[in-house]
């Protein structure tokens, strides 16, 4: 289980302070969460602060009732925190297998490598051996990023927009595999995402914008809130 | 042989005993063994140290190992190696130079390769340098390489110094005839006080020659590394050099790219990269379980694999 307890995130954008995050309270503990919301609303920061990329300058963080607010993202990805970035990372000379390797935290043979790849739909012979540099589509490294997080096996997975650039053949797949994931692992799965699809899949819909929740609860009460905040633009509407 | 050797043998030519086909090492400035074979001779030169390899014509799936062994301390000394690789062969001629210095003098190889490939030839061709010992003496290695490659002669060179050389200054010239092709792959990591300085000069004389020149190197410490390159596209021809770093600590890398077009349809494109480790390439190592160090480590083994 994760608990966020009155997480903030403040920045100081050319000399003015910004809330990234404001105030945010949230507990994790259903099989899949999604959050959503408009863009720069704040969801890809929250997700890097439960991972400990980003510190928040306020609030506290418990998985499973123990604090690891101070903790590392060494610490944290230890303690059974995976995160699946919304860009992938290049990198020249490390090959899938490598990434895949260490993902997995110990020597692996090739076929349970290949088993991971063909989960997301790579024919693994054809990905093992490829270096994850500029080579590589948009949608493969995103695959290649969601198996990392299959071969983690841990008790809690964020996916950063997992079907961003993956092509619709594959999409009813990738719910298959977090079906799967959470059969084998138990856990939670929070998803971040602007696909209905995967909204309707989740156990709960958070609606993070401007920096806090704005919303939760099932699809059909938060939608009506996601319509509502398309329509203006609050930073336009402000100018004016 | 004694143990150092061995290690010293095992670094620069990944052998554990005395290889297979033809081959003559050089330990501490003296012939410590040789083979020849039936395609392949081996002759000691006589105006100067150094031997000639002849490869007859025609050679093909043949290897010849050339290693240089230096374990006495203070030992210096230059070496000439002429190799001749006849028309249509094609060969790997693995060459390598270890240096165990446990003294204070400095320690020193340069070698001048000259390899001159006549028309057809193909070539594979490894160098490795290493160093080791903890006394306080340098070990340097000044490697120079000569190519000539004849008409349709293609050659890759492999070179990889990854540790212990103090000091090394790596000058390779080739001239390419019609059709000829160059593939150069150089890794280099220096740390400490290290120097390592690259140039490259390459002559595109013939019609359709080409070549591709990628130097992939890692600079720790206060470490310090440069790489030149000079191509001058004489014909219609083709060239590509990539010189791709990550520094680390207070080290520093320079890339000294000269592109030269002497004629209209010669296209030479350079390209040069450095920077430190990107800091989301740790973070998502991270984000697996690694510490930093080890995200760090993984990194640099990867780049320079
Ligand atoms: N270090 C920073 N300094 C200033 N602004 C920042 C910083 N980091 C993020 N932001 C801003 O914070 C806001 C939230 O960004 P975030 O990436 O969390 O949005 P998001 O909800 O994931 O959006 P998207 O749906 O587009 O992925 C954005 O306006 C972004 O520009
Ligand atoms: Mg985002």
């Amino acid at each position: 289980m994760l608990e966020l307890k009155n997480i903030s995130y403040q920045v100081d954008a050319e000399g003015q302070q910004r809330d990234i995050l404001h105030d945010v309270s949230l507990t994790i503990d259903e099989r899949f969460v999604a959050i959503t919301g408009p863009n720069g609303g704040g969801k890809s920061t929250l997700a890097k602060v439960i991972a400990g990329i980003i510190t928040p300058t306020a609030g506290q963080i418990l998985l499973d009732g123990e604090d690891i607010t101070g903790c590392s993202i060494t610490e944290r990805a230890q303690k059974g925190i995976s995160f699946a970035f919304q860009q992938p990372v290049r990198f020249k000379g490390l090959t899938v297998r490598d990434l895949i390797t260490l993902a997995a935290g110990r020597d692996i043979t090739v076929s349970e490598a290949c088993a991971y790849l063909s989960e997301v739909g790579l024919c693994a012979r054809e990905y093992i051996g490829r270096e994850i540099n500029a080579s590589l589509s948009g949608g493969e490294l995103k695959r290649i990023e969601i198996a990392m997080i299959i071969a983690r096996g841990t008790k809690l997975s964020i996916f950063d927009e997992p079907e961003a650039g993956i092509d619709l053949w594959s999409f009813n797949n990738l719910i298959q595999v977090f079906e799967k994931m959470h059969e084998k692992l138990g856990g939670s799965i929070l998803i971040i995402s602007h696909q209905e699809r995967i909204l309707n899949i989740a156990d709960r819909v958070i609606v993070v914008a401007d920096g806090q929740i704005r919303a939760q609860g099932n699809r059909e009460d938060v939608l009506p809130e996601l319509l509502a905040d398309g329509a203006t633009c609050s930073v336009l509407t402000d100018k004016l | 042989m004694d143990k150092i050797e061995k290690d010293l043998l095992e670094q620069v030519a990944d052998l554990h005993e005395v290889p297979q086909g033809a081959y003559n090492i050089r330990a501490n400035g003296q012939m410590a063994g040789r083979n020849t074979t039936e395609n392949i001779d081996i002759v000691t030169k006589t105006d100067k140290p150094g031997i000639d390899i002849i490869i007859k014509p025609g050679t093909k799936r043949e290897s010849v190992h050339i290693p240089v062994l230096l374990s006495q301390s203070g030992l210096q000394e230059m070496v000439y190696n002429d190799f001749f690789v006849g028309e249509g062969a094609d060969i790997t001629i693995v060459a390598g130079c270890g240096i165990h210095n446990g003294g204070d003098e400095e320690s020193r190889h340069d070698g001048i390769h000259a390899f001159y490939l006549a028309p057809g030839a193909r070539l594979r061709y490894v160098e490795k340098h290493y160093g080791s010992g903890d006394g306080n003496g340098r070990r340097v290695m000044n490697p120079t390489t000569i190519i000539e490659l004849g008409e349709g002669a293609y050659m890759e060179m492999e070179t990889t110094q990854i540790k212990g050389v103090t000091s090394t200054i790596r000058d390779t010239r080739a001239t390419l005839a019609a059709g000829a092709t160059l593939i150069v792959r150089e890794k280099i990591m220096t740390h400490g006080q290290q120097l390592a300085e690259t140039n490259f000069t390459v002559d595109l004389n013939g019609e359709d020659a080409s070549t591709h020149l990628v130097s992939r190197s890692v600079a720790k410490d206060e470490s310090r590394q440069v790489f030149r390159s000079v191509i001058n596209g004489n014909a219609r021809c083709t060239a590509h050099s990539e010189c791709d770093a990550i520094i680390m600590d207070e080290a520093s890398v320079s890339a000294i790219p000269e592109v030269t077009a002497n004629h209209l349809d010669a296209s030479l494109i350079h390209e040069a990269a450095i920077g430190k480790i990107a800091g989301e390439q740790l973070t998502k190592l991270m984000t697996l379980g690694l510490t930093e160090k080890e995200a760090e480590e993984q990194i640099v083994s990867g780049f320079l694999k």
